[in-house]
């Protein structure tokens, strides 16, 4: 019997469901739930993390993710009109750096401001202290990736932009500033999205800068726990807590992009 | 600033400009008076666009020299901002900021440049949207418009820099046909209020009734001009009579029995994207 083609499609859509229960309920039914329970979700260990989970390592990823967020829009901003700069000196210096800390992990760029800083300027110390140390150290890398991105948001607003601007009599600057530069943050809001949740977990690199108890972040915190109580269940922990920051982040920027919708 | 008043709004000598190895403006003389209004006509890639853009300094010439109101603009001292605060441009894709409603694209550069209050500046603007009709669409963004609301609304931006000369670039040429007339409207009021205008249109109409003097150019050069009646009427030279039979009577082309005198000559050039915010 020729299948005709609406029928065609409805046997190939429900032999693709099948597999796909299929699979979950292998899975659902191979794995060992009580070891799973005992290793990942101990009740007792669950509550013995609260609420310094929240009230202090939640609190100091966020932080330093803000930090470093903050400390790379703004040095990544500069960056990117550099790169984009008539001044040719301007363009190597930045063309350098974002390929340089691109390629350099951020660990060791962590590391070597952590470290470095401190030996190269013994008499300063790094305002902030572990705070300014992370933002400084994770940030420099996110800039040069920010840079890029931010430079492809500025090419994307059309020349027209700044044209009009400068007939109006605004100076190069001046337009940038409030013509340009808003509009492309508009056209970057959902990679920079990407950039914050990316540093959202880089944060936990804060280790190897060796924070205290009341600098310690949600990653840290989880593998102390658990080596302490010898059981998975705070690293499960710890992975949940990041899920608290970044849903509602994708919500608040789905948010942001609706209500820009109407203004481009 | 230098502005004496009995020197002309515009004045070009000689002026070149080259794309690369592509000439558009091949040698131009040219004026604009005070309180004229004169309509630049000619085929797409004659160079009237790129003439127009020169005088603004949008496009940098290649060779000769342009004023403005009695200032140097081809001097490379020139303080480019101050003169352009003068010079109104309105552009064929209008180049509202969308970011921006359309009472704070009125107000924007009047505050950033002219240093005026917010009251101030926004008295101003409101004046300026009354003028071409648009009282009620101040708080909306600009892709809330149509087209002929949004052209409206960026001669409006224009004028609340309160400019002693207007450019306008094919102002006309991006929209329905349906909503040309508002603009030319508004426009015509302008000319009226005694405006020194320098339009480049393909709105014949418009060039006949409401242009002091009327300039045909192609191929990169001044081929002739004079008052309207004189250029669109009874124009002297053959490329000029060309032309018009193929703007005025587009279904009877064929007829002139010229063999396919310009194809879509060729378009300047695109800028290298680097080149693109650093005028």
């Amino acid at each position: 019997m020729k299948l005709r083609r609406r029928q065609r499609e409805r046997l190939s859509l429900g032999l693709q469901y099948l597999v796909f229960i299929a699979v979950i309920a292998a899975v659902l039914f191979a794995a060992d739930w009580g070891r799973l329970k005992d290793a990942f979700f101990r009740v007792d260990i669950i509550e013995s993390m609260f609420p310094t989970i929240i009230t202090v390592a939640l609190r100091n990823t966020i932080l330093y993710t803000l930090g470093a967020f903050a400390f790379g829009l703004v040095f990544g901003t500069i960056l990117a009109l550099m790169r984009l700069s008539r001044v040719a000196p301007y363009r190597w210096v930045a063309t350098a750096y974002i390929e340089l800390f691109r390629g350099l992990p951020a660990l060791l760029v962590l590391f070597l401001v952590g470290y470095g800083i401190p030996i190269a300027f013994p008499e300063r110390e790094i305002p902030g202290g572990v705070f300014g140390s992370i933002a400084i150290g994770l940030g420099l890398t996110a800039a040069a990736y920010m840079a890029e991105t931010i430079r492809a948001g500025i090419q994307a607003v059309p020349k027209g932009q700044m044209e009009a601007a400068r007939t109006l009599g605004m100076s190069h600057f001046t337009a940038m500033r409030t013509i340009v530069i808003p509009q492309a943050f508009r056209i970057v809001i959902p990679p920079l999205t990407n950039e914050l949740i990316l540093l959202t977990k880089d944060s936990s690199l804060a280790y190897v800068l060796g924070v205290t108890a009341q600098t310690i972040e949600v990653t840290k915190f989880g593998r102390d726990m658990l080596n302490d109580r010898v059981n998975a269940t705070p690293l499960l922990v710890a992975g949940l807590a990041y899920l608290i920051i970044t849903l509602p982040l994708s919500q608040v920027v789905r948010r942001l992009e609706l209500r820009y919708a109407k203004a481009r | 600033m230098t502005t004496t008043a009995n020197r002309p709004a515009v004045e070009i000598r000689d002026l070149h400009k080259s794309f690369g190895p592509l000439e558009v403006l091949k040698g131009i003389d040219f004026e604009v008076g005070q309180g004229e209004v004169v309509c630049v006509i000619g085929p797409s890639g004659s160079g009237k666009s790129t003439l127009l853009r020169c005088v603004d300094l949008l496009e940098q010439p290649t060779a000769g020299k342009i004023w403005v109101n009695g200032v140097e603009m081809t001097d490379p001292d020139v303080e480019i901002d101050a003169v352009r605060r003068g010079i109104g441009m309105v552009f064929q894709s209008f180049n509202l900021f969308p970011h921006l409603t359309v009472l704070d694209n009125l107000t924007v550069a009047q505050r950033k440049v002219l240093r005026r209050g917010r009251a101030e500046a926004e008295r101003i603007a409101r004046a300026n949207l009354e003028r071409v009709g648009l009282t009620d669409k101040a708080d909306v963004f600009p892709a809330q418009l149509s087209g002929g609301q949004q052209q409206r609304a960026a001669i409006a931006r224009s004028l609340s820099m309160e400019p002693k000369l207007m450019l306008f670039d094919e102002p006309t040429s991006a929209l329905d046909p349906e909503l040309v007339g508002d603009v030319l409207t508004v426009m015509r009021k302008l000319a009226e209020d005694g405006m020194t205008m320098m339009v480049v249109t393909h709105e014949m109409a418009f060039a006949r009734d409401v242009a002091d003097r009327v300039v045909f150019m192609d191929g990169g050069v001044v081929v002739e001009q004079g008052p309207p009646q004189e250029v669109l009427g009874a124009p002297k030279h053959e490329r000029t009579r060309a032309f018009l039979a193929r703007v005025l009577d587009p279904t009877h082309v064929a007829q002139l029995g010229q063999p396919d005198q310009s194809p879509e000559p060729p378009q300047a050039p695109n800028l290298p994207a680097d080149d693109r915010h650093q005028l």
